[in-house]
């Protein structure tokens, strides 16, 4: 392993890395604090607030309410207040880690953001890997045997996947299943695990069901990244270190991944930490169309109802993931590729 | 001596063929035409978008039924199969369909029936329609060939309200096509200014423009889209929505474009020729539009082309969430709203047709810019 | 100059061809020549003559969709099977990702590449990469490999080789990033050095240096040198014995005394001509090769030289090819103004 990855240890003693890594740690705040700006101007943004849209609700379902009972619950969820006083408001509870009540479902945010938090966790991790894991070799496989058959058929593959839409392909794969096999695949639980507590049941029963949302979720990202790696790889094939190392007398699959892929992955390793945001916002329609109780139809639903603490609370932490995202990326890829070093000299 | 080395040389002169002067004085453009012409299945995907926007045109003449026309009467009519040959010989035709109501739901499901045939045609005579706005016709490409008969033909089937799919596909393909075409020419002249500026004078003003296009690059698509689109209001008429959506995609879009200028503009602004420009006089201006614009036009345009399939998933996205272009306009996300669950998925299958096209066209724009980005760039091969 | 047993390494008639879709390119066209141990072979044409396809087709590194076709490549060794005395191995016959051909490359014939710049990988440093040379070969212990690796560049003339080690081939300067590719190369002590355009990339002062080196090198260890170039003062310089090739064929070969002094060859007399002196005549243009080298895919059809040849015979050298024949005791040109002997085809 350490023949593949030989990472340069020495680096955490030079002061450049270290310096490097305090900087951006010390901005993280100061963006945060754009960050709440930003997202509590997009919370507020579309006209009316909470309330107009759950008078509107009950409107529409024949209910109503009178006009005191509307003032009452303004007054209560605080919206009565000139907006820069909700903002000040509102980050003085933020810094205080109050992530602040829901207004539809009348609980706290946090609840329940973490109730949600395992699922999204680990469906991102499953379609990860799964994008990886297939991705790569293939990558590999296309660039080495160059126009075969096999290379064809992938390229055919890759761009249908990347066409494609994740939730059509979720809704053609639902299609095929309920239609061929009378299967229902929606949701991640079976119906007697769906509202229990966590056991290992549970949890094995997530394992079963997890695997076609994580493929469809992974399509499109495994498409595009085996044409990436295939490019990539592709450029380095034919530079002189990979002769020098055929002339050296390596073994050719060895000589290719320690040199070339080595290099190929370096600007690909550059993009892992974007994943981390994609937790949130790239299941977002596929987790409605399937039925998944991960963050994104949350997400979704507090946007259009306007609660504001929901919200701002799941936008806040999907803009803090993005930036230390941003900073695991910079990281790995200065680790990874050490002529990140000759910059700035 | 000297008169034997001439000799050589109106030898070796002969030689060298008349293709390599060709070559040497076509303009940049015939250049780009010939390299992308050998790819043919960027050829092919060229010609299948020239049909597709062809639909754009005219959609009226590809329908051949009022897209909008409800009649829950005639809800989830199956496709009807087209039979090119009966006993008569060449005689293209399409099953009638048959009716009878399901007693538990109460509603009316359909069938083909082949005993009863409704004769098809190419460019018969249906409904009145402006071309363009220009002139008026009753020419359509495929109907029924006698339009007072009782019997429609419904190529794709029809949805829950009655509506013939087939049709409404044409309209919905005038949308989502413009829709992508339009927002990534807004967010291509944003690019080009934005990222021009930043990439030409440097300096303070492309670390501002940097820092911003990375803060909007950091926040997420998704709550922005659905904050600006949940901000309009819900009585705007279709015409404006569509304006705003537009909009809104390209102000989420410009920010790749321009990056993708920037660069170009940093690396072309170390060139030797720009130098000799700057040193002979020439103003800003003209140097840009006249030494470095040329030189990444083939770029920006192929960037485009793959940026459009982009705009039309997001925007098929966004109406199938029921966040983007409304009814009653039409487009894909609006016409796969339809299908939004596996009920009714299962039920009337045909509604997923406009997936089908979306990938289609997709595919067709990544295969057409990806050959005319292999074409534009000159250290390819 | 060791002549007396066979030559180290014998190519006959050795043909490589690339076959591309818009047709064949016949790189390497029929060369035979002999190289002794000890001896610095000089391999001399302009760009695209063929001269690194044929060292190339020698180490079996020819890259897809190049392949030999016709020919020998003999390789004088001691016998593997125990028994005393040497046998002839045919490189040419060798499977090209072999284990054979593998032990061959970088322990019995090595590669001085091109530039050394790109012939390292910029993310491994020198001592991995050198270490990796030495371990390929020879089965000792890592922390001995890298003494070896570490004398290797004493050798060379690498100041403070310990520290270089752990350097990355960006970090050093031209002159000692040339001096560690050659000690890569010489960490097994090849019998047969091929120097592949060593000088081409360096500056006049390090090219002076280098040379000195190579030659103070091959005297030490009595390797023998298939040296590269399109310079002819360095091959005057290194060379004792010379070929002269062009468009993939063999013009002139012969003692370095021969082919300076006294060059048959109407190409080697342009050659030789048209180096700029200090002696020529003021103001007067600098004597050129008329036309220019023909595409490869339209060459021409006999000699390969006639259309640039002043003393063509017209209806001979357009017609047919000359073969390689001995003029005199070591020196061997073809051209049909010294015989009639051509290449059969």
């Amino acid at each position: 392993m350490t023949s593949v990855f030989p990472v340069s240890l020495s680096f955490w003693e030079t002061p450049r890395m270290l310096r490097f890594i305090i900087t951006r740690l010390l901005l993280l705040p100061l963006l945060m604090l754009l960050f709440t700006v930003v997202v509590f101007a997009l919370v507020q943004a579309p006209p009316g607030d909470f309330l107009t849209s759950y008078v509107a609700m009950l409107a529409s379902s024949g209910s109503s309410m009178d006009a005191a009972q509307v003032e009452a619950l303004k007054q209560q969820f605080g919206l009565d207040q000139p907006v820069h006083v909700r903002y000040l408001l509102w980050l003085g509870s933020i810094v205080r880690g109050d992530l602040g009540l829901s207004l539809e479902y009348q609980r706290p945010s946090s609840e329940l953001i973490g109730e949600r938090m395992l699922v999204t966790v680990l469906l991102a991790l499953f379609a990860f890997a799964i994008t990886w894991i297939v991705a790569i070799p293939a990558g590999i496989y296309a660039a080495m045997h160059k126009n075969t058959a096999l290379d064809y058929i992938f390229a055919v593959l890759n761009y249908i996947g990347v066409a494609t839409p994740n939730f059509m392909l979720a809704l053609i794969l639902m299609w095929v299943a309920f239609s061929n096999f009378g299967l229902m695949i929606t949701g991640l639980f079976s119906p007697e695990y769906t509202q229990a507590p966590w056991s290992l049941g549970r949890f094995i029963d997530l394992l079963k069901h997890i695997w076609l949302p994580a493929i469809v979720l992974g399509v499109a990202g495994t498409a595009r990244l085996t044409r990436i790696m295939r490019a990539n790889l592709l450029d380095e094939l034919n530079k002189p270190y990979v002769v020098t190392a055929r002339a050296k007398g390596m073994p050719e699959w060895k000589l290719v991944t320690k040199y070339p892929v080595r290099l190929a992955l370096s600007p690909i390793i550059s993009t892992v930490g974007w994943y981390l945001p994609q937790l949130f916002s790239g299941s977002l329609i596929v987790a409605t169309v399937m039925n998944l109780p991960n963050i994104g139809p949350l997400l979704l639903r507090s946007l259009i109802q306007q609660d504001m603490y929901l919200a701002g609370s799941i936008l806040l932490i999907y803009c803090m993931l993005t930036i230390v995202g941003t900073l695991i990326s910079d990281i790995l890829l200065a680790l990874f590729d050490p002529r990140i070093q000759m910059e700035g000299t | 001596m000297a008169d034997e080395i001439h000799d050589a040389d109106s030898l070796s002169s002969e030689l060298s063929s008349k293709d390599e002067d060709r070559v040497s004085v076509a303009s940049n453009w015939k250049l780009v035409w010939w390299r992308f012409r050998k790819n043919r299945l960027a050829v092919a995907s060229a010609i299948v978008l020239l049909m597709f926007y062809a639909v754009v045109l005219v959609p009226d003449f590809f329908s051949n039924q009022d897209p909008e026309a409800t009649d829950a009467f005639l809800a989830f009519i199956p496709v009807q199969g087209i039979s090119f040959f009966d006993t008569t010989g060449f005689n293209p035709s399409v099953p009638d369909v048959v009716g009878k109501r399901n007693p538990v739901t109460l509603k009316m499901q359909w069938a083909p029936d082949e005993t009863v045939r409704i004769p098809i045609g190419l460019f018969v005579r249906g409904y009145k329609y402006k071309v363009l706005s220009l002139f008026e016709t009753d020419i359509h490409l495929i109907d029924a060939k006698d339009p007072k008969s009782k019997g429609r033909p419904h190529f794709l089937g029809t949805d829950r309200l009655g509506r013939d799919q087939w049709s409404r596909m044409m309209f919905g393909t005038r949308t989502s096509m413009t829709v992508g075409l339009v927002a990534v020419g807004l967010s291509m002249i944003l690019g080009v200014f934005l990222g021009g500026i930043s990439g030409y004078f440097g300096g303070w003003m492309d670390m501002v423009i940097q820092r911003v296009i990375e803060l909007l690059q950091s926040l997420p698509t998704i709550p922005i889209w659905l904050m600006m689109t949940a901000a309009l209001p819900q009585d705007w008429r279709p015409e404006r929505v569509f304006l705003a959506i537009t909009i809104i995609l390209a102000f989420i879009g410009w920010t790749t474009l321009a990056r993708e200028i920037r660069g170009r503009f940093l690396s072309l602004r170390e060139e030797d020729f720009i130098l000799a420009a700057e040193l002979a006089g020439c103003s800003h201006l003209r140097i840009i539009l006249r030494h470095m614009v040329p030189a990444f036009t083939s770029h920006i345009i192929a960037a485009s082309t793959l940026a459009v399939p982009v705009m039309i998933i997001s925007e098929t996205s966004l109406s199938f969430l029921g966040l983007g272009i409304r009814p009653p306009a039409i487009s894909w996300g609006v016409l796969l709203q339809e299908a939004q669950n596996i009920q009714t998925v299962a039920l009337a299958p045909w509604l997923m047709f406009p997936g089908l096209v979306v990938i289609i066209a997709v595919l067709a724009f990544n295969l057409a810019g990806d050959g005319l980005r292999d074409a534009a760039d000159p250290y390819g091969h | 100059m060791n002549t007396q047993n066979g030559p180290l390494l014998s190519v006959r008639d050795l043909k490589t061809y690339f076959m591309m879709d818009e047709g064949v390119v016949k790189a390497v066209d029929g060369v035979s020549f002999d190289v002794h141990a000890g001896q610095i072979f000089g391999i001399v044409g302009e760009s695209g003559c063929g001269k690194s396809v044929t060292v190339k087709s020698i180490l079996r590194i020819v890259e897809a969709p190049g392949k030999i076709v016709h020919g020998q490549i003999l390789l004088r060794r001691s016998r593997q099977d125990g028994t005393s005395g040497e046998e002839e191995l045919d490189l040419a016959g060798l499977d090209a990702r072999g284990q054979e051909i593998r032990s061959i490359r970088g322990a019995q014939i090595a590669l001085i590449p091109q530039e050394p710049m790109a012939s390292f990988s910029p993310v491994h440093t020198i001592g991995n990469q050198i270490i990796e040379a030495i371990m390929l070969h020879q089965s000792i212990g890592r922390k001995a490999a890298r003494n070896l690796a570490c004398d290797m560049l004493k050798d060379v003339g690498v100041p403070m080789p310990e520290r270089r080690l752990d350097e990355y081939s960006w970090q050093l300067s031209g002159g000692l990033r040339q001096r560690a590719i050659i000690a890569m190369a010489l960490s097994c002590n090849p019998r047969l050095l091929i120097a592949d355009e060593p000088t081409t990339a360096v500056d006049v002062t390090t090219q002076a240096q280098v040379l000195r080196l190579l030659r103070q090198l091959q005297r030490e260890r009595n390797s023998a040198i298939i040296f590269i170039t399109h310079d002819l003062g360095v091959i005057a310089q290194m060379a004792s014995f010379v070929m002269v090739m062009y468009l993939g064929l063999v013009m002139e070969q012969g003692p370095v005394d021969d082919i300076f002094h006294a060059p048959k060859h109407p190409y080697t007399q342009a050659l030789l001509r048209s180096i700029p002196s200090v002696s020529s005549q003021p103001r007067v243009s600098l004597p050129t090769i008329s036309g220019s080298i023909p595409h490869p895919f339209n060459k021409p059809s006999g000699c390969p030289f006639h259309p640039r040849c002043i003393k063509r015979i017209p209806g001979k050298c357009d017609v047919r090819t000359p073969a390689l024949q001995a003029v005199g005791e070591q020196q061997l040109v073809s051209c049909f103004l010294y015989h009639d002997a051509e290449v059969s085809a």
